[in-house]
C-alpha cells in the first residue's frame, strides 16, 4: 500500500476540519447561509443569528472538536501501551466508572449541569485508580494483559451497579440517563468548552513527549528498553494522562464511542504508525469526525436531536469494517 | 550524560582480532566513557543476582569482553544465560559484585545513553502494528534522536550504512511482517549497529533458523566483530556453531562459570558430560573447532531403525 505524502495528508487534513467546522457552524435547526454564517462570525448582521452562533453554535462545534481530539488522541496512546489495536479510551474500565458516577447523580435527583460531569468524572477517575492500583505488578511496573484484564472486570462491575440502580429508579430519571449514556454535546457554554482544553493541554502533552517512545512499545517492551525507553515511566505516563482524558471528555459529553477506537485506526493505515505524527494528526481528524456526527445527530430529524454516540457508531463501524478489510488484504 | 565523545575508533582488542579496514566502520560515534576507551566493553566482577529469596540465578559471575571480540556465553537450560545478559544491560540489580559497561555500573546508565553503547537483539520481539524494514532500522536512531527531532543527514548515512553492512538495503520498503526469520534477525542486527554502538548482545540468535541462515548471521556478526571492532556478546544454544565463531566460550552451569576460555579448551568431554547429564563426544573439524556430539545412550529403542 502506498502512503500519501506527509504534507499531502495534513493539507487534507486541514481542509476537512475547516469544511466540518464551517458545516457545524451553519447547519442546524436555522440554517445559516454562507454570507450570513461570515456575517455573523464578525458579529454582524441579523442579532439572531449572532446569537445563535456565538452562545449555541460555536460552542458546541469546539466542544466537540476537543472531545473528538481528545478521545482519539487518548485511544492511540492506549492501543500503544497495550499493544493492541483493538482498545479504545473506555477499555480500562473509565466507562463503567464514569456511567456509574453519572447515573447515581442522576438517581439522587443531583443532576444539574456541573454536577452530572462532577460526578461522572469522579466515577472515572476512581475507576482508573482501582484499575490502575490493580495493573501494579511486583517492581512497581504496569502489567499491559493486567491492566486489560483489571479494565474488563472494573468495568462489569461498575456496569453491574449502574443496572442495578437505573431498575429501582423512574422512568423519568432512567430516560436522562440513557440519553446520558449515549453521549451528547448539547448545552454547553464557553467556560465549559475553555475549561476541558486547559485541562487537557497538559495530558496530550504528555502524550506527545512520548510518542517515540510509544513507537518503540509497539516492538514489545524488551526491545524497547534496548532502544533507550524507560519503559516502565512511559507505561505510566500515557496510562494516566490518556485515563485522565478520556474521563475528562466523558464527564464533558458523554460516553461517545468508536471515536477512540476507529480513528487511530485510520491513521495509522493511512500514515503508518509514526506517533509524532499519529497523535497531532488522530487529534484534528478526531475533532473534525465528532464535529461532523454531531452535525448529523441535531439535523437529521430535527427538531429532535439523536445521541451523537449513535451516529459515529453507526458512521465509525462501517468505516472500521472498510479499514479493516483494507489492512487485512495488504 | 557527557562523558567525552571519542571519535574513530577503538584501540587494538585482545582476541585474535586481525585487522580492521577502515572504511565504513560501525563504531565511530559510539557514547565512550573515559575508562572504558581502553578497558572492557562488558565486564561482570563476581555478580550475583537473585529473583525474589529463592537460589540466585547467577552466582560470583566473572568475564570481560574486549572491543574486537567475540564471547559465546553456553550452558544448559536455567544456567543463567539469560539473566547473565540482563545483569550487564543494568535490567536486574546485582545484589553482590558489579556489572559494568564501558566501566560504568549498567544500573547507572540512562536508558538512551546505553542504548547509545550498546545494542540488543534480544530473544522475542513481534511488532504490534505494521512496520516498513526501513522504519525498524530507524528506531536505532532515537537513542540519538530524543523526543521529537527528526532524521538528520548523519542520522541517514548511518541508517543506509547499517542496512548495508547487515545486506537488508535491498529490503528497505518491506513490510517486516512479510520477512523470513533470517531477514527479520538480519534487519534487527542492522537496526542495532544503526544506533553505532561499541558492543552488542544477542540472545539466542539463530534460535528458529535454517543452517544456511544460521551460518550467514554468525559470518556477519563475526565480520562485524573483526572489520569494525565490535564487541559481541552472543548467548546460544548452538554449541558448535559458537565454537566455530566465538573467540572465547563461557560454560555456565548452575548460574557459575564453569570454564572461560578458547573454544577447544572449553569443549571437554568429561566437562560437557558434568553440565549437561549426558553423555558426549567431541570430534575436530579440518580448521580445528571442536564440534560436540551427543551420544545414543545404549539400550534405548530406534523406533523402527534397526
Amino acid at each position: 500500500m502506498r502512503r500519501p505524502s506527509a504534507p499531502a495528508f495534513l493539507a487534507g487534513l486541514a481542509v476537512a476540519a475547516l469544511a466540518a467546522l464551517a458545516l457545524g457552524l451553519a447547519l442546524g435547526a436555522a440554517p445559516l447561509a454562507p454570507g450570513a454564517l461570515l456575517a455573523a462570525l464578525g458579529g454582524r448582521g441579523d442579532p439572531t443569528a449572532v446569537a445563535i452562533l456565538w452562545s449555541l453554535r460555536a460552542p458546541r462545534v469546539a466542544l466537540g472538536f476537543v472531545v473528538g481530539g481528545v478521545l482519539a488522541v487518548a485511544g492511540a496512546g492506549l492501543q500503544a501501551l497495550v499493544r493492541n489495536p483493538l482498545a479504545d479510551p473506555y477499555l480500562l474500565g473509565l466507562s463503567g466508572g464514569a456511567g456509574l458516577g453519572a447515573v447515581l447523580a442522576i438517581a439522587a435527583g443531583v443532576a444539574s449541569a456541573w454536577a452530572l460531569p462532577a460526578a461522572a468524572f469522579a466515577g472515572a477517575l476512581l475507576a482508573v485508580a482501582v484499575v490502575y492500583r490493580l495493573g501494579l505488578v511486583a517492581g512497581g511496573g504496569l502489567d499491559s494483559r493486567v491492566l486489560l484484564l483489571a479494565g474488563v472486570v472494573v468495568g462489569a462491575f461498575a456496569g453491574a451497579l449502574l443496572a442495578g440502580v437505573l431498575a429501582v429508579s423512574e422512568a423519568a430519571q432512567v430516560r436522562t440517563a440513557t440519553l446520558w449514556l449515549m453521549g451528547s454535546l448539547g448545552g454547553v457554554a464557553w467556560p465549559g468548552v475553555l475549561a476541558l482544553a486547559a485541562y487537557s493541554a497538559p495530558a496530550v502533552a504528555v502524550l506527545l513527549a512520548e510518542a517515540r517512545n510509544l513507537n518503540l512499545l509497539a516492538l514489545g517492551e524488551e526491545p524497547a528498553q534496548h532502544l533507550g525507553a524507560d519503559v516502565a515511566r512511559t507505561k505510566r505516563r500515557v496510562y494516566v494522562a490518556a485515563s485522565l482524558l478520556a474521563a475528562a471528555s466523558v464527564a464533558a459529553a458523554g460516553m461517545i464511542g468508536f471515536v477512540g477506537l476507529v480513528v487511530p485506526h485510520a491513521v495509522r493505515l493511512v500514515r503508518g504508525h509514526d506517533h509524532r505524527f499519529l497523535l497531532p494528526a488522530s487529534f484534528v481528524l478526531g475533532g473534525t469526525f465528532l464535529v461532523v456526527a454531531d452535525t448529523v445527530a441535531r439535523t437529521l430529524f430535527a427538531p429532535l436531536e439523536l445521541p451523537v454516540g449513535v451516529v459515529t457508531a453507526v458512521v465509525g463501524v462501517p468505516i472500521f469494517a472498510v479499514l479493516l478489510k483494507r489492512w487485512t488484504s495488504r | 550524560m557527557d562523558e567525552p565523545v571519542i571519535p574513530g575508533r577503538g584501540e587494538p582488542g585482545a582476541g585474535g582480532a586481525k585487522d580492521g579496514s577502515g572504511a565504513g566502520s560501525l563504531s565511530s560515534g559510539a557514547v565512550i566513557s573515559g575508562q572504558g576507551a581502553s578497558g572492557p566493553v562488558f565486564e561482570l566482577h563476581g555478580a550475583t543476582v537473585r529473583y525474589a529469596a529463592g537460589t540466585p540465578a547467577v552466582e560470583g559471575v566473572s568475564l570481560a569482553v574486549l572491543r574486537g571480540e567475540c564471547v559465546a556465553v553456553v550452558g544448559p537450560n536455567g544456567a543463567g544465560k539469560t539473566t547473565l545478559l540482563r545483569a550487564l544491560l543494568g535490567l536486574v540489580p546485582c545484589v553482590e559484585g558489579r556489572a559494568l559497561t564501558l566501566g560504568r555500573e549498567a544500573r547507572e546508565w540512562p536508558r538512551d545513553a546505553l542504548a547509545r553503547a550498546v545494542g540488543v537483539v534480544a530473544q522475542r520481539e513481534e511488532p504490534a502494528f505494521p512496520i516498513t524494514v526501513r522504519e525498524a532500522v530507524e528506531m536505532g536512531r532515537y537513542p540519538h534522536l530524543g523526543a521529537w527531532r527528526g532524521l538528520g543527514a548523519a542520522d541517514r548515512a548511518a541508517v543506509e550504512r547499517a542496512m548495508a553492512r547487515a545486506d537488508v538495503a535491498a529490503l528497505a520498503g518491506r513490510w517486516v511482517a512479510t520477512l523470513s526469520g533470517g531477514e527479520w534477525q538480519r534487519v534487527r542486527i542492522a537496526r542495532a549497529l544503526a544506533q553505532e554502538p561499541a558492543g552488542l548482545v544477542l540472545d539466542e540468535p539463530t534460535a528458529s533458523l535454517d543452517l544456511r541462515h544460521e551460518m550467514e548471521l554468525f559470518e556477519l556478526v563475526a565480520g562485524l566483530v573483526r572489520r569494525d571492532r565490535l564487541a559481541a556478546l552472543v548467548v546460544s544454544h548452538h554449541i558448535n556453531v559458537a565454537a566455530r565463531f566465538a573467540d572465547r566460550l563461557v560454560l555456565l552451569a548452575g548460574g557459575r562459570v564453569v570454564a572461560d576460555d578458547a573454544p577447544a579448551l572449553v569443549l571437554e568431554p568429561d566437562r560437557l558430560r558434568a553440565v549437561f547429564g549426558w553423555p558426549v563426544s567431541v570430534h575436530r573439524l579440518p580448521d580445528g573447532s571442536p564440534q560436540v556430539h551427543a551420544e545414543r545412550r545404549p539400550g534405548i529403542p530406534n523406533g523402527g531403525v534397526s
